[in-house]
């Protein structure tokens, strides 16, 4: 299974960190407007506690990581300019992409929203989890911080949904590639 | 005075905590979304702005735009939570006030509404 360091960079980028961080968010706001209809208030031992604070912390970890990966080191790639005279663009992602009219709007509306929008993801998960360590026993008596939370937690599924599914496309019609070839697993004779 | 009494005067609110810290976090989290969205319009309008935020050549005017905002998000959670750390304040104002700026910031990241306020 042979691909490049750039491709094998951006699908770490894309399915591993970004679809675990998607689905983190789902979960957290299921299990947040779950606990609106308990009629007793969950009470998790230390440990318990202790493990929510870990899995809180690892998300928002996800979510810079994933962020900051995609600007500073995959959005580079995205964005490098041909040397003139060159005739295939298939390197050069968003040149390919901007030199048909049927494939600029990729660019133009996919990469242009995304790239921007998938920072307050990121913002918001961390203020979800800011919110959730420190007023978790006691979210019932604030319902304010209870409407945010459910607000930022909309906002964080609704940006990286949006960051998730231009950069399927995008990825599609003009794949992030180039680098040292790497075998991911070699085939038995 | 008791330790409860002393508790109850700096924690007026009935669950014991007060919600300043929330509130700090949240009214900051939509400033920053706010400001992410205003600093991109603004380097898409202005090349000379846009080259101003190149502080990471290889990815461009985008590195100084989310930089920028991810700074002033948190500078401006750090000045909130050190003015409303410990006290009861206007949650519900805060948080509508939260909401429209990161509706509003939410909104300038889309490309179309972008191109709509600069009549392209």
């Amino acid at each position: 299974m042979e691909t490049t360091v750039r491709s094998f960079v951006t699908i770490l980028h894309g399915l591993l960190f970004g679809g675990f961080f998607l689905m983190a968010v789902y979960g957290f706001g299921f299990e947040f407007c779950r606990t609106s209809f308990m009629k007793k208030p969950v009470i998790l031992t230390d440990r318990g506690l202790r493990i929510e604070r870990a899995y809180l912390i690892l998300v928002v970890a996800v979510s810079w990581v994933v962020v900051i990966s995609g600007a500073f080191i995959i959005y580079p790639w995205y964005r490098a300019v041909p040397p003139p005279g060159t005739t295939d663009l298939s390197l050069y992602p968003r040149r390919f992409l901007m030199s048909s009219p049927t494939t600029s709007g990729w660019h133009n509306l996919g990469m242009e929203w995304k790239e921007h929008v998938a920072w307050m993801a990121a913002i918001s998960m961390t203020v979800v989890a800011y919110l959730l360590t420190k007023y978790r026993a006691v979210m019932k008596e604030h319902p304010q911080i209870r409407i945010a939370v459910l607000v930022f937690i909309a906002t964080a599924f609704f940006s990286a949904s949006i960051a998730g599914v231009f950069g399927v496309m995008l990825n599609k019609h003009a794949p992030i590639q180039g680098g040292t070839n790497i075998q991911l697993m070699k085939e038995s004779k | 005075m008791t330790d409860l009494q002393m508790r109850e005067e700096r924690f007026p609110d009935r669950s014991g905590l007060a919600n300043g810290s929330a509130a700090a976090a949240i009214l900051a989290a939509g400033f920053g979304c706010f400001i992410l969205g205003v600093l991109a319009l603004a380097a898409d309008i202005s090349k000379a702005f846009a080259n101003l935020l190149i502080f990471y050549e290889p990815t461009g005017p985008l590195s100084g735009v989310t930089c920028s905002s991810i700074s002033l998000w948190l500078l401006t959670w750090l000045i909130l939570a050190r003015r409303w750390n410990g006290k009861t304040v206007a949650i519900v104002k805060i948080n509508a006030l939260a909401f429209a700026l990161l509706s509003f910031g939410l909104l300038l990241t889309f490309p179309p509404f972008m191109d709509s306020l600069q009549g392209k």
